[in-house]
């Protein structure tokens, strides 16, 4: 099965470890994977921020990128979300509309991919470590993608996992609302971490960049000894970590 | 502005909202018992999401032929005997509920709770005229005695308050002596309250829904309140949001059990009051004259809009209890008397957008809003649509914004410009990481970097790694 990697912006720039677990499991699980290089940024940031025009921009490439792909696997349930909302944002342009609608069917979140395509439950990866699973607001409410992350990691070795309390609050990164919103974006994160703290994990996991980079980066200020993954490095993990 | 309250500056009503521990401590405690109790009450009723289906069904057909189904009230009501006004503006139903009190010699008038009567400032413009007004839902009666302190949650207008500060108001104000025990000072309003009923020239209500087809108002509250407004006071004024009406009983019964599940999570509340009509001769109590305000406000120009389903609200609030942003800043932040997901959405609308611009951006867009809405309202796609008028159609972003993203979508849009920017990254990074992050930003990184880490971009990108790995293969 040939599967074209979107690696999303943070993945590529940031998050490379991710992105090379990625390739290295989707590889392992029988896939060829390929990484159309022309991609470059879903345009979350700018269609959030109420600049369409601008998004439109960022979508074209998108769609023109990935238009020989197969299935289209994104690192990141928001990412993925958005270029399913690309036929939303081609309303009035019938051409761009179709392109868009046939990119939507065929891009899937990477557990959601893993599960619901590859028809995989247990990628029997081991990762020894007590940990807790943050659910990505726009990956279960808008994506609809809501078991898969559990049911990969509840077959990992090694792992314990600990359901996280309040875990359908949101985290408080909202891509610019974590920059505008900085002072309520705080208490979000704050009462994220306190929730994270309260079970006896010291590794959260995470399925989108953007939560992680939120969570990640205040766990970091405050020198929090939790340690943040993205799913990926766990699946892919044979315990050497 | 009447929606208007608190200061003008959002930033500091924010603040304001952030530093205030007991409010927020009366949010979280209230928002996570009413959250409990809309889950267990819409598992309760077990296809939860066919009902929500129902519910948006009716809504949107009764929102699509408004004219008609408020030409249906209108000529019921009239049948009934009782007066119809149709006030397109807030100025026009205040004036007009003025002239009845005048020409009733009103002095004292009591009411139950009403958002749109808040929206429009009626009791300022009855206070004018020299009425007393008093407000008989308990959660308005505290605030009303605190100085009237603006309602922060459209159903429980006094979220914001405990009960040690409930308690001390009332000893404060009203001399009461007993303990915060919610019965306690529940006995010792009402007790104050049944006199008010007793002389009230006028009694003064809101409307869950009308329903077109018989001329009723339905009136769902807790406390009995809104049922002693419209049977002992001889005259009654009934205020209703144009929107707020259903074609018929069957369809009344449906939004009313989606109303009290979402909102408290009971599966009626204890009074769910229906009023037909003035007092006919062989009734024994009820209203001697009937009046029927309905509000426009601003409602009419939604209609056909792509912000159409924002009249589809039923005002139940499940949106405001599931609001982290809400839960933090609490209401009185919003500086509207609509606060919250529903809220961030009508106030522009409804009132100025200007005073009001800041209002969709206060929201992480998690949609836990659209998750619970009872009527499938989009509320977090509303507020994108809210950005998008504002920055690209009224242009009301500023101008260091609209130049980045810009350069975002140039960026994004050219394979070629985005791997050049992407490559530069880690060097530009360079002079401010430290131990491999980012703690101190500069520009517009501040915003981030004030409350947290960044990574540091990475020497080596994905596309890097792929490139070099495919090459070795």
């Amino acid at each position: 099965m040939k599967v074209s990697l979107f690696i999303t912006c943070l993945g590529d720039i940031f998050y490379v470890n991710a992105g090379k677990a990625a390739v290295e499991l989707l590889e392992r699980l029988g896939c060829e994977v390929d990484f159309p290089a022309s991609q470059t940024c879903c345009g979350q940031p700018a269609y959030n921020s109420g600049y369409h025009t601008q998004t439109k921009r960022s979508a074209k490439n998108m769609i023109e990128a990935f238009e020989n792909a197969d299935y289209v696997v994104g690192l990141s349930g928001s990412c993925a979300y958005m270029v399913h909302e690309y036929p939303h944002l081609f309303e009035n342009e019938p051409e761009w509309k179709q392109k868009a609608e046939i990119l939507k069917k065929k891009t899937f979140e990477f557990t959601q991919f893993i599960t619901d395509v590859l028809k995989i439950s247990d990628v029997e990866a081991t990762f020894k470590a007590k940990a807790t699973y943050h659910t990505s607001c726009h990956m279960t409410r808008l994506l609809g993608v809501k078991d898969s992350p559990y049911t990969l990691l509840k077959n990992v070795k090694g792992l314990e996992l600990f359901d996280l309390p309040h875990k359908e609050d949101c985290c408080g990164f909202g891509g610019t609302f974590s920059v505008k919103m900085n002072r309520i974006s705080e208490q979000m994160v704050d009462e994220k971490v306190m929730h994270i703290e309260s079970t006896d994990a010291d590794v959260l996991i995470g399925a989108d960049a953007g939560c992680l980079m939120n969570i990640g980066g205040r766990i970091e200020r405050q020198d929090k000894p939790i340690q943040v993954f993205h799913i990926a490095e766990i699946l892919n993990s044979r315990g050497e970590v | 502005m009447p929606m208007q309250i608190g200061e003008k500056n959002f930033k500091n009503r924010v603040e304001k909202g952030l530093g205030d521990d007991f409010m927020r401590g009366a949010v979280k405690s209230a928002q996570s018992r009413l959250q409990n109790n809309r889950k267990l009450a819409a598992e309760d009723l077990g296809d939860w999401e066919d009902w929500r289906t129902l519910g948006q069904e009716i809504r949107q057909h009764t929102i699509e032929n408004l004219d008609y189904y408020l030409n249906e009230l209108s000529e019921n009501v009239a049948e009934l005997g009782g007066h119809v006004y149709f006030a397109e503006t807030a100025e026009e139903a205040n004036k007009y509920i003025q002239d009845v009190a005048k020409k009733k010699d009103a002095k004292k008038i009591a009411k139950s709770k009403s958002m749109v009567t808040e929206e429009i400032s009626m009791n300022d413009a009855l206070e004018d005229i020299g009425c007393e007004v008093i407000e008989t839902d308990l959660g308005e009666y505290i605030l009303q005695i605190d100085d009237h302190d603006p309602p922060s949650h459209i159903v429980a207008p006094a979220l914001h308050k405990n009960k040690e500060q409930i308690r001390d108001v009332f000893k404060e104000r009203l001399g009461y002596q007993n303990s915060e025990l919610p019965e306690e000072l529940a006995l010792f309003a009402r007790e104050k309250l049944r006199e008010e009923f007793l002389q009230a020239d006028i009694g003064i209500t809101g409307c869950n829904f009308a329903v077109a087809n018989s001329g009723s108002f339905a009136l769902v509250t807790n406390e009995g309140n809104a049922r002693m407004v419209t049977s002992l006071p001889k005259t009654q004024i009934t205020v209703m949001g144009m929107e707020r009406i259903v074609p018929g009983w069957e369809e009344l019964d449906i939004v009313v059990s989606l109303l009290t599940r979402a909102a408290v999570g009971q599966k009626l509340t204890s009074y769910i009051t229906a009023l037909t009509g003035p007092k006919k001769e062989e009734e024994g109590d009820g209203p001697e004259e009937f009046h029927l305000v309905i509000v426009d406000n601003g409602r009419s120009k939604i209609l056909g809009t792509e912000f159409q389903e924002a009249l589809h609200c039923i005002r139940c609030a499940a949106c405001i209890n599931v609001c982290p942003v809400y839960r933090h800043v609490g209401g009185h932040a919003y500086g509207s008397i609509y606060p919250g997901p529903i809220g961030a959405v009508l106030s522009p609308l409804l009132g100025d957008d200007e005073e009001y611009k800041e209002l969709p951006y206060a929201s992480s867009l998690c949609g836990a809003c659209t998750e619970v809405c009872p009527v499938k309202i989009p509320l977090h796609e509303q507020l994108i649509m809210h950005r998008r008028n504002m920055m690209e159609e009224r242009e009301m972003g500023n101008l260091a914004e609209k130049i980045t993203m810009q350069g975002f979508g140039v960026l994004t849009g050219s394979s070629s410009l985005y791997k050049i920017a992407t490559k530069m990254a880690p060097f530009v990074a360079t002079p401010f990481i430290h131990d491999g992050s980012i703690s101190k930003g500069p520009g517009p990184m501040k915003g981030w970097t004030g409350i947290r880490d960044m990574p540091a971009p990475s020497k080596e990108r994905f596309r890097d790694w792929y490139k070099k790995r495919k090459a070795g293969k």
